[in-house]
């Protein structure tokens, strides 16, 4: 086994190119388990940690470039702001210890469907785009496009995560996740949910209850058109017990969970519905208060 | 492969590193700093938490060649200069928060990390900061009770010296 | 200021205090200090010179027979010093606590998964697994016996143990039974003089010990052909009884020190590593250090019985009980480990702390495919507890009864007598234990405006901003035997010695004792200060050069080798006294040690203890007996079989998100007989660590098999509580003297796992209004498995 230590980003593009068998770590909260447990020998190791800009974000207009390596309590100390469904997120991952090392950049290269970062990516709309880069280039991958099977997602052999591209958030965000314990634990399932105002749509992220996680789109569509219709955008009025539960059964619906030692598929599936009305609940009561604070 | 990084203040070197080895194996199994635990080496129990450049980390999550060049603090690195308990250990000691004490090293690195950042927390504070370190024995109220005490005199030490 | 912060400041004060370090004082800890530097040697952190790793190749399948080994490949890997596997066993092959069935390594079949096959030491962890990976072994799977009903038909399904290697009292896949019945037992007269009976079955999941400090120790050859063993363990000198016939040695070629041990909890019981590491150390001749990780570790230890149960219970309609009668199960899975003694303690205690005129029991345990069970905390008494509970809620739900006063009313107390027959000799105050339970101040509402999330069920997962949450309130009562049961030969053995160091008197004291955390070494030397009158005392290492101190376990150590560390201080004392009194011609009858000084209540001091030692030391050794227990007979359950009783009584609080199922104790208060608290600090500490396990088994912990394959061997499934699980344990002490116990005292350490699982449930059920026949309870069990 190898030990790459790039200092630069060049250099640890080179190296990925040369070896696109190394496995790269940041914070090794996953990695590390890997290699710990014996359950994966990778030909090398890329240390990606003295990568200094991995480790940054900046924001650009509407969007928020986060570095790979940028560690999740960096994300709630600092872009609770302008990402606050990724912070709420961000919040439930691990331990303190953990979320001082591991980031978004990750949950994105593990891509399991249980990272808490990927409903809240979903949920914050179809912008959000994986910039991935090799010595070829660098492309961005539409967030809908990344993942691709259970812990695959589309990044060719040669490249890595430079950054997640996120918009600024534009209305309300909320993240829920179920555990079986209060703290220090793996989604049973999760649901990410944002409204966005500006464009009038709604996004939904659902995590650890399909191969990938994954959008609930009928749902958004149907809150999409009921908002629309009635004209909630503009008065920000209840939405009523009906649309509520409609939106939980859509999203319920979208999901398809298996059973294992986490939790039953079924439970997933009634947990689900549960977490998308609240968030529903919360965010558009959210909304309403500031759609008639501003009037 | 050979790793220098600094330990409690010290630099230290391991030679002949296994690139899949943790930080944690190196510090407890080669340069001898054994305080830091190897309860689950997977990041969900605490006991090998350490500082690495100032911020509290899993030990086993941290690859021994990440620690190149940078600066790593220990359960063994609290004390004061000539052996004395710092606050936060002796806090533990007499509050009763050690019974086994294997997830105390954790413990103690994590409540300093705490009462650095934020020195009156609240209880809902002290238990969202030690949530990710497990302790088998105490139930974790003489846990309580000692980071309460450690930052009671904490808070008292510092009023004595202005 | 708020109820909480004056509590904190209360406990501030409290620890601030100087405290008198005799018997009834919280002095610190001896091994404080070193624990929170750091530095204290727990049996991972060992090191020796040319020290080699050893590891085990253990088996995927819960039952194969072994075809064939080849280690050829594995011995070809650089840095490989020796693989091994039964053939080089030295002397016998098999092992066991109470029953030697268990094999060192596997003799052609694997009888569950995780079963250690081969051995292997080598430089280098990570050489040690890819030598591991190279070992082959071929296998021929077979279909594993798991169930119940499987275990109970060995015609169809075949055998754990075949009939012919049978070693155990029982027969078929039964490892082990106790009948038990008393009055008139059970029958349909009996019956129908009950005005209500209820029934139910009720299910146990398997919970581990999960103790922080993984299984490990470090085996050093000797020149004399024997080796020396660091090891974290609860007995030394059992394990050394079980190691010496395999290793092929003499017991005193075979030394055991104690090294820091991370928890036990009865996982430390039966061997783990102890055998494999010694067999490396001596083929290679040199030490050999064995770390089980996480994973490992729970296929390494034996794990609490899952159990099954029925009860059915009658009482009038004034809610006195009339009879009970019960089956448990318990699954032991391949290996005897203590199930026969567990099964024992189902029998006897699993009725509860009721006076109850008719009682017919049958308890059960299997062996089985699934992975093998005996010691954890509570032993046989967890798992009762949580039928009799649960039945004493439902027979309170059926009566229109408060279910404290339905417990208080037949609780037992002193002079009563338990199923088995033996009466009950000392203070039993369960009632009183209940209403002080009861009148505790409940916490506070939950502020459903502007709740803090991080106290809401999910807490920082940010699933409820208060919606859903409903509060419950359970109570609960538990029995629990204080140590060796049934006739067992239990002793402890101290030797304390009392010399001049540095012009200061200092006390010596040496057992076998397994300081496992609990604080032993704290009481031992406030022992010696209180029956020697003096300040310092060293607690020397335990290990087996001294007598057998018995096992940590049983919640039977401050007992037993309290009560031996007691009876060698008490014969130093005499022979000091002697000594004096040959040299000063003291008539007094009043002598006495205290403040370093020989004083006289009459004379004053007479002499400092120094100047009466002079260069001379004063040593006893004295072994510590209980009084004698005997046998429960094998069908009637009758007999004075255990030593004492120990009671706790508690209250959990809860919120429960009935949308989600999510749970979280708001509180959880105990209320304990202590007897006398030898270090009110460590009981309390005790009594609040083993209210958090049984919490774990309420709502979390649970090994999930399926079909004999553990599916959560890790820390990230299975769960035990973090702080943010674990709410507020406020406890009572009450300390009523056993006059047959040293001090008065009373095992502590388990009661209170035994009688808090039952509790949360009952303040789930309270919230949720639904029946939960299992544990722990999951949060599809409250949501879209509910019960009709």
């Amino acid at each position: 086994m190898e030990f790459l230590r790039p200092a630069t980003w060049g250099e640890a593009l080179a190296a990925k190119a040369e070896h696109p068998s190394a496995l790269p770590i940041a914070g090794g909260t996953d990695v590390m388990v890997e290699l710990n447990f014996d359950v994966h020998r990778p030909s090398a190791i890329l240390d990606l940690n003295r990568v200094a800009e991995l480790a940054e974000w900046s924001q650009d207009g509407g969007v928020v470039r986060l570095g790979a390596a940028v560690p999740y309590a960096r994300i709630i100390a600092e872009l609770s702001g302008p990402l606050p469904g990724l912070a709420l997120a961000s919040r439930t991952v691990g331990s303190p210890q953990i979320r001082n090392r591991g980031s978004v950049g990750g949950n994105l290269g593990a891509a399991s469907p249980a990272g808490d970062a990927h409903p809240a990516l979903l949920a914050a709309g179809r912008d959000v785009c994986v910039e991935a880069a090799s010595v070829r280039g660098t492309r961005l991958i539409p967030i809908d496009d990344f993942y691709t099977g259970v812990k695959r997602n589309s990044l060719a052999a040669d490249e890595l995560i430079r950054a997640v591209r996120v918009p600024v958030a534009d209305g309300p965000q909320q993240f829920s996740k179920i555990g079986t314990r209060n703290a220090m634990v793996i989604a049973v399932c999760a649901f990410g949910f944002a409204l966005h105002p500006g464009s009038g749509t709604v996004g939904t992220g659902i995590g650890s209850a399909a191969p990938t996680p994954r959008r609930a789109v009928e749902a958004e569509e149907y809150l999409r058109g009921v908002l629309a219709e009635r004209g909630l955008w503009e008065s920000g009025e209840a939405l009523g017990t009906e649309v509520v539960q409609r939106f939980g059964e859509l999203v319920k619906a979208a999901a398809s969970p298996i059973d294992d030692v986490r939790g039953t598929a079924e439970y997933r599936r009634h947990a689900l519905a549960v977490l998308a009305r609240r968030t529903l609940a919360w965010t558009w009561n959210d909304y309403g208060k500031q759609i008639r604070s501003a009037a | 492969m050979r790793v220098t990084f600094t330990a409690n203040g010290k630099p230290v070197e391991a030679d002949d590193v296994w690139e899949g080895e943790s930080l944690l194996y190196v510090l407890r199994e080669r340069i001898g700093l054994p305080g830091s635990k190897n309860a689950c080496e997977q990041g969900e129990c605490g006991s090998c938490t350490v500082y690495l450049d100032g911020v509290p980390v899993c030990a086993c999550l941290v690859a021994a060649g990440q620690a190149q060049d940078r600066e790593v603090r220990t359960v063994e690195g609290l004390s004061g200069p000539d052996g004395e308990l710092g606050v936060v250990q002796q806090a533990f000691v007499d509050a009763g928060a050690v019974q086994c004490g294997f997830c105390t090293p954790g413990l103690l690195v994590q409540t300093d990390a705490l009462l650095a950042s934020d020195p009156r927390p609240s209880d809902e504070d002290i238990r969202e900061a030690l949530s990710g370190n497990l302790c088998r024995c105490t139930g974790y109220e003489k846990i309580m009770d000692a980071v309460r005490l450690a930052s009671a005199r904490r808070s008292a030490g510092a009023e004595d010296s202005e | 200021m708020n109820a909480r912060a004056i509590q904190g400041q209360k406990n501030l004060q409290k620890i601030n205090q100087a405290s008198e370090d005799g018997v009834g004082g919280s002095p610190l800890r001896p091994d404080g200090n070193l624990k929170v530097r750091g530095e204290f040697a727990y049996s991972s952190d060992l090191w020796h010179e040319d020290m080699l790793w050893g590891m085990a190749l253990r088996s995927p399948h819960p039952r194969a027979d072994i075809l064939s080994v080849d280690v050829s490949e594995a011995l070809k890997v650089p840095g490989v010093y020796a693989v091994l596997t039964h053939e080089d066993i030295p002397g016998t092959k098999y092992y066991g606590l109470e029953i030697q069935d268990q094999p060192a390594l596997a003799i052609d079949k694997v009888r569950y998964q995780g079963e250690p096959i081969a051995l292997v030491a080598a430089d280098h962890p990570e050489t040690a697994r890819r030598a591991v990976e190279r070992i082959a072994v071929e296998y021929r799977v077979l279909t594993p016996i798991v169930t119940e009903e499987q275990c109970l038909d060995p015609g169809t399904y075949g055998y754990v143990h075949e009939p012919h290697e049978y070693k155990s009292h029982g027969h078929g896949n039964i490892c082990h039974e106790q009948r038990l019945v008393s009055g008139r037992g059970v029958s349909d007269e009996v019956r129908a003089l009950a005005d209500v009976v209820v029934s139910g079955d009720y299910e146990v999941g398997m919970q581990d010990q999960a103790f922080l400090g993984p299984e490990s120790g470090l085996a050093v050859p000797a020149e004399d052909g024997g080796v020396d063993l660091y090891i974290a363990t609860q007995w030394l000198h059992a394990d050394r009884r079980q190691m010496a016939p395999v290793l092929g040695l003499p017991e005193e070629k075979v030394r055991l020190t104690l090294a820091g041990v991370g928890g036990a909890f009865g996982g430390r019981e039966d061997l783990s590593m102890q055998i494999h590491a010694c067999l490396l150390a001596l083929r290679t001749g040199r030490p050999v250090k064995i770390v089980y990780s996480r994973d490992e570790s729970f296929f390494g230890h034996v794990h609490r019985h899952p159990a099954r149960m029925h009860y059915e219970h009658g009482a009038t309609r004034d809610g006195k009980l009339v009879f009970a009668d019960c089956r448990i199960v318990l699954d032991g899975g391949a290996y005897a480990s203590t199930t026969p003694a567990v099964v024992g303690n189902a029998a006897s205690l699993g009725m509860g702390p009721y006076v109850i005129p008719n009682v017919r029991m049958h308890a059960v345990g299997l062996y089985s495919n699934n992975p093998s069970c005996g010691a954890m905390r509570g032993f046989g008494a967890v798992q009762a507890a949580f039928g009799y509970e649960s039945q004493m809620d439902r027979l309170a739900t059926e009566l229109g009864l408060d279910p404290v006063e339905l417990r208080q009313l037949n609780a037992v107390a002193q002079g009563d007598f338990m199923p088995t027959g033996q009466r009950i000799d000392a203070p039993a105050p369960v009632a009183e234990l209940l209403r002080r339970a009861k009148e505790m101040p409940l916490p506070p509402p939950l502020d459903t405006e502007h709740p803090d999330p991080r106290r809401l069920p999910g807490a920082l997962s940010n699933t409820s901003h208060g919606e859903g949450i409903v509060r419950g309130v359970g109570y609960s009562v538990g029995i629990k035997n204080v140590g060796f049961s049934e006739g067992f030969d239990d002793y402890s053995t101290a030797r304390v010695r009392l010399e001049a160091i540095g012009g200061e008197p200092v006390a010596l004291v040496h057992t076998a004792a397994a300081e496992v955390g609990q604080g032993g070494v704290t009481v031992h030397a406030q022992i010696a200060r209180t029956e020697l009158g003096v300040e310092q005392v060293t607690i020397q290492p335990a290990d087996t050069a001294v007598g057998s101190a018995g096992s940590t376990s049983a919640s039977r150590q401050t007992y037993m080798t309290g009560g031996a560390v007691k009876l060698a201080a008490e014969a130093v004392r005499r022979a000091l006294l002697d000594k004096g009194r040959r040299r000063y011609g003291w008539t007094h009858d009043d002598l006495a040690l205290a403040g370093g000084k020989v004083v006289s209540a009459g004379a004053g001091v007479l002499v400092s203890i120094v100047d009466l030692l002079g260069d001379e030391a004063v040593e006893s050794t004295r072994e510590y007996r209980h009084r004698p227990t005997e046998p429960f007979d094998k069908e009637t359950g009758q007999g004075f079989g255990h030593v004492q009783y120990s009671f706790c009584a508690n209250r959990a609080v809860v919120d429960v998100d009935v949308e989600l199922g999510l749970v979280k104790v708001v509180e959880l208060s105990a209320v304990q007989d202590v007897g006398r608290a030898l270090n009110p600090l460590s009981v309390v500490g005790q009594i609040q660590g083993g209210c958090t396990q049984a919490l774990g088994l309420a709502v979390m912990e649970e090994i999930i098999l399926r079909d004999g394959k553990v599916r959560n061997a890790s820390f990230t499934d299975y769960l035990i509580p973090t702080i943010l699980d674990t709410p507020p344990i406020p406890v009572e002490l009450l300390e009523l003297p056993d006059p047959n116990a040293p001090y008065g005292l009373r095992g502590v350490g388990e009661a209170p796992t035994v009688s808090a699982t039952p509790s949360i449930v009952a303040a789930i059920r309270d919230a949720t209004g639904l029946a939960l026949h299992r544990i722990p309870v999951r949060p599809e069990h409250l949501t879209t498995e509910r019960p009709g």
